[in-house]
């Protein structure tokens, strides 16, 4: 899927990945994608619930060999 | 509306120190207001260095140590300084971030932070030992905020 900002936060546990996920945001405009990978395991209901308190958009999240991806869509 | 949080420090231990800068930052990047009231030992963390912050296994049977370790030995010259040291590179192995670097987190998120005023007299505190930034205040400075939040702790 096309993305517009990718984020390298693995390596980084909580609440590092959020804090660089809320800068990373402020950059992009309504409606763009930003890419996030993570190593933090617990940001995976993190990410569910930094989105549902925010209301940007949680797109994709998924887990391939111990990495997590996630498309978080800046809302309008 | 803007939600609100206010949380009072109280604590001046490593350990402790990590919830208020952790919560404070987190809630600002959900878009809470925050404010932090630092009275007594958490006015350490408002220190310009943060060296004197340490943690102790002393007393304290929950703290993971790579061997058991009697109080009496831990009563020794430099074990809360090693204690302080082995903990901080755990945390750096962990991708846990010091303490310095989410304390700026939290001030570029426009989290304030109030020095109890009473307690910075009592302790004979200078202003110039503190960062910049920050307010001076006293009980009644706190709860015009935490009047008003939406979440109030006490650490």
């Amino acid at each position: 899927m096309d993305f517009d900002k990718e984020l390298d936060a693995r390596g980084l546990n909580c609440p590092l990945p959020i804090l660089r996920v809320k800068k990373a945001l402020a950059e992009l405009s309504g409606g763009q994608v930003l890419k996030v990978l993570a190593t933090d395991s617990g940001a995976v209901k993190d990410f569910q619930a930094f989105c549902r308190q925010t209301g940007h958009e949680l797109l994709e999240s998924s887990e391939l060999g111990g990495e997590f991806l996630f498309l978080i869509k800046k809302k309008a | 509306m803007t939600k609100k949080l206010a949380i009072i420090a109280s604590k001046g231990t490593l350990d402790w120190a990590y919830p208020p800068f952790i919560l404070a930052s987190t809630a600002a990047a959900l878009d809470y207001e925050v404010q932090i009231f630092f009275t007594f030992y958490g006015l350490t963390l408002l220190k310009i260095s943060l060296d004197d912050v340490k943690v102790s296994p002393l007393g304290n049977p929950a703290m993971p140590m790579p061997v058991p370790m009697p109080n009496l030995l831990q009563i020794l010259p430099g074990m809360e300084s090693m204690a302080t040291m082995m903990m901080k590179q755990k945390m750096q192995g962990k991708g846990i971030a010091s303490l310095e670097e989410l304390r700026s987190l939290c001030l570029e998120a426009d989290v304030k932070m109030v020095a109890c005023q009473m307690t910075v007299d009592l302790f004979d505190f200078k202003k110039e030992d503190f960062i910049e930034g920050i307010e001076y205040g006293g009980a009644a400075t706190f709860f015009e905020f935490a009047g008003e939040a939406d979440v109030s702790l006490f650490i």
